[in-house]
């Protein structure tokens, strides 16, 4: 599903964020990935769903060579990926639904099917009722949750998720989780940044630790945890 | 595209145009601020130019003849003159006519000093005043009445009077308050572009952070656009409309209210029919351009992320 071969990533101002990267995650697979900050984390899920490009080395998901792509392409293969983060990035003056739906009405999906499924998605993380409230008259959780519809609103094949529970209270980010995990369940690879010890040692997936740009770890239902 | 996607995006701009109230209402107001103060520019630029014209059609000649002209020569030489084909009327004023006039542009006192001539030793020469199709041509016709007067043993003509130097003149002044308009009201064109534009931008600096999360979704550039486009274009129409009908009600009062006073100067103002379909079309349609070329290039510039 994603697989990357001797990434390197350096930066314009001269700092080198990742340096020779393997990896191959596979469909289905759930993935954290964790390490102090700075140490490649971001750069390495921004490859992924193609904000950045490396600079060296092959990167391919969900069997498309993103490395090499012309500008015009990127809004396709990133069609293909659903994105979290930890400040939600939802689009301020849009109701819930709207939101959700904006990521149907970018793939053409006629109308009436935006709204069955858009509303199927919101049912899903349990908002249905809060369809037509606008971002900032919904609570932290509830945000999330919108981010969360919307990226799986297209069925995509990975979920990339930059540190998702990163602003919120424990209890909330435990219902966060197990959402993750049902979509998980479903078929969906995830790949989740995080500092979150709780949840890493808890949930026992595959752990992979990034420190200096270099995986210096990486282990099937692994801990929490980056000090070689 | 689908034809469902367009709608989509001509109703994701009529959208915009509410979630965006605040800037929309400083964008609306921006183009219709600057247009305001270009169609008052259009609207003197325009009369100047009617004021000119009227000027221009008031420009004559004087032919006048010999005192001891008999009447039928009179007449010949109106033949004659009437037969020059830049020549639009010739009318004829005798020497009665001419005394009477002189009197009435005399003041109290130098109507006085008229007071001893009249018919019989009326010192004035019978003369014609000819106007000319295009007042620009006025001089040729000049050189052409000298030529029939060379032609003439009688030399009847005594003097053709033309105002050279105050023709001229004027036609220099019309030219150039034209030609001043025109600099001014295109430089006040690009002034309001980059007003309009400025402020445009600003609403868009303003939605950076929305275009880079609806490219994250995988949203195309085109997609991103178009709703701006058709926001662009509603702002530009409303505004450029609120402008334009303030122009015509602001100036369809001042005529109204000033048109009896002006009128006895023989002025004209440039009527509302024509006022409306120029100023008011031009403004309206370079408002939605200026609307429409605002938010779309300001939008380019953030879709490179």
């Amino acid at each position: 599903m994603i697989e990357m071969q001797d990434i390197w990533k350096t930066y314009a101002d001269g700092t080198t964020a990742l340096q020779g990267i393997n990896v191959v995650i596979d469909r289905n697979e759930f993935v954290y990935i964790v390490g102090p900050s700075g140490a490649g984390k971001s750069t390495f899920m921004k490859l992924i769903y193609r904000e950045e490009y490396p600079s060296k080395g092959q990167i391919s998901v969900n069997g498309f060579n993103i490395g090499k792509l012309k500008h015009r392409k990127i809004p396709y293969v990133r069609r293909n990926i659903g994105v979290i983060f930890q400040d939600y990035k939802l689009l301020p003056k849009m109701t819930a639904f709207e939101n959700v739906a904006f990521a149907m009405e970018v793939i053409e999906t006629p109308r009436r099917l935006i709204r069955r499924r858009t509303m199927e998605v919101l049912e899903l993380v349990g908002l249905k009722h809060k369809a037509g409230s606008l971002p900032a008259q919904l609570s932290g959780g509830e945000q999330q949750r919108v981010a969360i519809a919307r990226a799986i609103v297209n069925n995509p094949a990975v979920i990339v998720a930059d540190e998702p529970t990163g602003n919120l209270d424990p209890e909330t980010s435990w219902g966060i989780m197990n959402l993750l995990e049902e979509i998980n369940f479903r078929g969906t690879t995830i790949v989740m940044a995080t500092h979150n010890k709780e949840i890493v040692n808890t949930m026992r997936k595959r752990v992979i630790a990034i420190e200096r740009g270099t995986i210096v770890r990486d282990q099937a239902r692994g801990e929490y945890g980056y000090e070689i | 595209m689908r034809f469902s996607t367009i709608l989509r995006h001509i109703r994701e701009g009529f959208k915009n145009v509410g979630r965006n109230g605040w800037m929309t209402f400083a964008s609306m107001s921006s183009i219709a601020v600057s247009l305001f103060i270009l169609g008052v520019f259009m609207l003197l630029a325009m009369n100047v130019s009617k004021l000119a014209d009227q000027l221009d059609s008031q420009v004559q000649i004087n032919v006048y003849l010999q005192t001891d002209t008999t009447e039928a020569k009179a007449q010949e030489i109106e033949r004659l003159l009437k037969r020059i084909p830049e020549v639009k009327t010739v009318t004829f004023v005798s020497k009665a006519e001419g005394l009477e006039r002189f009197r009435d542009s005399m003041g109290e006192e130098g109507r006085a000093a008229l007071d001893g001539y009249d018919a019989e030793n009326n010192p004035l020469p019978d003369s014609f005043e000819i106007e000319a199709f295009d007042p620009q041509q006025i001089s040729y016709i000049a050189k052409q009445i000298e030529a029939i007067n060379l032609t003439d043993p009688e030399k009847s003509i005594e003097r053709v009077k033309y105002g050279k130097d105050t023709i001229e003149k004027l036609f220099s002044i019309t030219n150039a308050v034209r030609n001043i308009g025109i600099v001014i009201v295109l430089g006040l064109t690009v002034m309001a572009m980059f007003l309009i534009s400025t402020t445009i931008k600003m609403t868009i600096i303003a939605r950076r952070r929305e275009i880079s999360i609806m490219k994250l979704v995988g949203a195309t550039n085109s997609f991103i656009r178009w709703p701006f486009f058709i926001e662009g274009a509603i702002i530009g129409f409303f505004g450029s409309l609120l402008s334009a009908a303030i122009l015509m009600f602001g100036y369809s009062q001042l005529v109204e209210s000033t048109s009896a006073t002006v009128g006895l100067y023989m002025i004209q103002f440039a009527t509302m029919d024509e006022v409306m379909s120029s100023v008011g079309g031009s403004i309206i349609g370079l408002g939605t351009v200026l609307g429409i070329f605002g938010s779309t290039i300001s939008v380019r510039r953030y879709l490179r992320v």
